[in-house]
């Protein structure tokens, strides 16, 4: 799959979601910070996207921690978004 | 005529969307060994009805006296006496039925001492004709749509349901006699356009929140089925009736709980006036949903709103214990955080009345059916949930209620089809041969536009101005306005233009087709409620004020009726309310007082 495809599938993934907060997070992170990433954060992140939004969400805001410590760095910036 | 072909897939069933109600019909119809097809624009298990936290209605009785009869009772008056008495009788008559179907289906609903299902009070919902609240709300924690739509799933699973994920349908196929004969959908990953043709095609695409600037409503809600139902030459009912919910985060939509006011929260103006004292002086913060929203509004319009452009009021917990918050609100300063930048233990939150839930839809009868203007069923054309108006909601959904509707009509829908079927009403009739040049033109005037206008910005362009002009409270000469500027509005949506020319993976393509049906949904929406000259339910004018003679604005005498709107010539027509039920007296019109 070409980049541009690989890209678009995600920002379908990260804002047709089942939750109005997720879409909202997820695209901001997409636009914002997801071009910054390291090759493995990246992947991290679309493994995130492709949770649930019920199974996302406490990692999201810290109720529960990932035991993966790449994906706990991605999580560590998600957390950081600010949507306004 | 030019006979363009695409790929054909044959099914007895196909139904468009995953959520609670496609997933319900689909397992009716998957075990009653219909082939049936379901697509949807994303994951089944990743649809809207997830946000669901509240839980699901039914008077089951299991903590205290109950009867289908009040909760009849209560959904005719939430209503404002604009649902149909036929479908609000069969609905609360099949609730303890379709929850305890869901239960062995898996679903793990809170639990008494007992082991029976837990049931807790919702608003509007009592016991006796209105006496007293009632417990009547069955919940699993507050993942209530998360746990029923996988439960749903996985019974289709164990029953065969062919699932297309990622597939958005784009239109419904008619042959000159009006039957609907399947739909054409577009692969995304492949972008490929291919006919589902079928005996019954079944619509639970949800609803159109996004048409509003501030929804609480996923990305994903722009009235799809909606949408292709009116191109169809489908009216849609009752379009005028959204329910808004008081306070969203003013920008973002994102829902703070009743709870918050519950706990000690405040609203506050750009005076730092508690206003609520004014419009309700006992019940205050806590009046119900629709009087709160309203005096929210009025501050806005007086001038009394924050913020530089004055578009939002405040909701005050800095008073709070700190410790109160975090352990009685948990996950609200999270929200008010990412979505606000505010932390509301130091500074108050922006909200705005947002819209929430379509009470309108695509007219069905209350066995699923899609009807014409007359009643009679639209043959191989079925809807439920959000996107369908059977009516039980009517002019205003209680809580609760609505993921009921996708369980009792979802399933209802699905059993018209397996009647359909074996009576010979409908069978696999042959497609006609220029059944794909009308999606097909669309695409292509899509592919080729050139000097057109951008898609973000006319979508934020209509959210806007159904905000400003056909939001909580409305007023006559904005409606006027409002319904210039839609048609103004729609004209740029006619002529939408995306750079991206490729196949695969294409969403800037499948976002101009979102936005062409969400210009169905705002137009519809506009012109019913300009047209609509009392209050009634969710719609509220400023012209239909309360007086003796048509206490809260209602006026039965001339507005008592469904609204429908053709999108052919956006035209209005209006059938009567089905006040006979199926087999109890009449629930007589009343004022609505709570
Ligand atoms: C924040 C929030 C909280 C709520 N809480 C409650 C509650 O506690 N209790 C209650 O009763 N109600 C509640 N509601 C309302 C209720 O959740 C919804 O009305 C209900 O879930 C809608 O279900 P549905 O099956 O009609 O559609 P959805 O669950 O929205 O599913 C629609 C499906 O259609 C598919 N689809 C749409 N368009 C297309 C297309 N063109 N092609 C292919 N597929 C398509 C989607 O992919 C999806 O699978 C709440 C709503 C919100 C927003």
């Amino acid at each position: 799959m070409e980049e541009r495809e690989k890209l678009n599938r995600l920002r379908w993934r990260c804002t047709r979601r089942a939750m109005l907060e997720m879409d909202l997070l997820l695209g901001e992170f997409l636009d914002r910070l997801y071009p910054s990433l390291t090759p493995p954060q990246a992947d991290a992140f679309v493994i995130l996207a492709d949770m649930e939004d019920l199974e996302l969400w406490p990692l999201v805001n810290g109720s529960r921690e990932s035991s993966d410590p790449v994906q706990a760095e991605v999580l560590a910036l998600l957390r950081d978004v600010r949507v306004k | 005529m030019s006979k363009l072909t695409i790929p054909v897939r044959k099914f007895d069933a196909v139904i468009v969307g995953a959520g609670g109600s496609g997933l319900r019909a689909a397992i009716q119809l998957s075990e009653a060994g219909l082939k049936t097809a379901v697509l949807s624009k994303v994951f089944p298990t990743r649809s809207h009805t997830v946000a669901a936290q509240g839980g699901v209605s039914a008077s089951l009785g299991n903590s205290e006296e109950d009867h289908w009869h009040w909760h009849m009772y209560d959904t005719v008056k939430g209503s404002d006496w604009l649902g149909d008495q036929d479908a609000i009788e069969y609905m609360c008559r099949k609730a303890p039925e379709v929850v305890v179907e869901l239960e062995h289906f898996g679903m793990p609903f809170d639990r008494t001492d007992e082991g029976k299902i837990y049931q807790r009070p919702f608003g509007g919902h009592m016991s006796n004709f209105g006496e007293k609240p009632v417990r009547r709300a069955c919940a699993a924690a507050d993942r209530t749509g998360h746990a029923m739509l996988h439960a749903l799933y996985q019974r289709n699973v164990r029953a065969n349901t062919q699932f297309f994920v990622e597939w958005m349908a784009l239109d419904l196929i008619r042959d000159d006699s009006g039957q609907v004969l399947g739909v054409i959908a577009l692969e995304m990953e492949t972008g490929e356009v291919v006919a589902f043709h079928s005996k019954a095609t079944v619509f639970a695409t949800g609803g159109a929140g996004r048409i509003f600037y501030s929804s609480t409503n996923a990305f994903i809600n722009t009235g799809d089925g909606l949408g292709m139902a009116a191109r169809a030459g489908i009216p849609l009912e009752d379009m005028e009736f959204w329910q808004f919910h008081p306070t969203g985060v003013a920008g973002a939509g994102v829902l703070i709980t009743e709870g918050v006011r519950g706990e000690g929260g405040i609203l506050r103006n750009s005076t730092n006036e508690r206003f609520m004292e004014r419009y309700a002086p006992n019940a205050k913060d806590l009046a119900s949903r629709d009087v709160v929203s309203r005096a929210m509004v009025t501050e806005i319009n007086e001038g009394r709103g924050c913020g530089p452009n004055k578009d939002f009021v405040l909701l005050d917990i800095t008073h709070l214990d700190p410790a109160t918050i975090m352990k009685r609100l948990p996950g609200i300063r999270e929200i008010s955080i990412q979505f606000a930048g505010i932390d509301p233990i130091k500074a108050p939150i922006p909200v705005v009345p947002t819209c929430h839930y379509q009470m309108g839809g695509v007219p069905t009868n209350y066995k699923g059916q899609v009807v014409a203007d007359d009643g009679t069923p639209i043959r191989g054309f079925y809807a439920a949930g959000e996107v369908a108006c059977a009516s039980v909601h009517g002019a205003n959904r209680l809580g609760t209620n609505s993921l009921l509707d996708l369980l009792v009509f979802g399933k209802a829908s699905g059993d018209s089809v397996i009647e359909d079927v074996k009576s010979g009403t409908i069978g696999l009739k042959e497609l006609p041969a220029n059944f794909a040049d009308f999606t097909l033109a669309r695409l292509n005037r899509l592919n080729t536009q050139t000097g057109g206008a951008n898609v973000n910005e006319t979508r934020l362009e209509l959210q806007r101005t159904m905000q400003k002009h056909c939001g909580v409270f409305r007023f006559k000469d904005m409606l006027i306005e409002g319904v210039a500027k839609i048609v103004e509005i729609e004209k740029a949506v006619a002529r939408t233009e995306i750079k991206d020319k490729s196949q695969v993976w294409n969403t800037a393509r499948v976002e101009a087709l979102e936005l062409d049906n969400l210009i169905e949904v705002a137009k519809a929406t506009m012109v019913s409620a300009e047209a609509r000259k009392e209050s009634r339910g969710a719609h509220v004018r400023d012209d239909a004020p309360d007086t003796a003679a048509n206490p809260n604005g209602r006026d039965d005498v001339g507005w008592h009726k469904h609204t429908l709107w053709h999108r052919e010539g956006s035209a209005l027509s209006y059938k009567p309310v089905i006040m006979t039920p199926l087999s109890v007296e009449t629930i007589a019109l009343k004022t609505r007082s709570y």
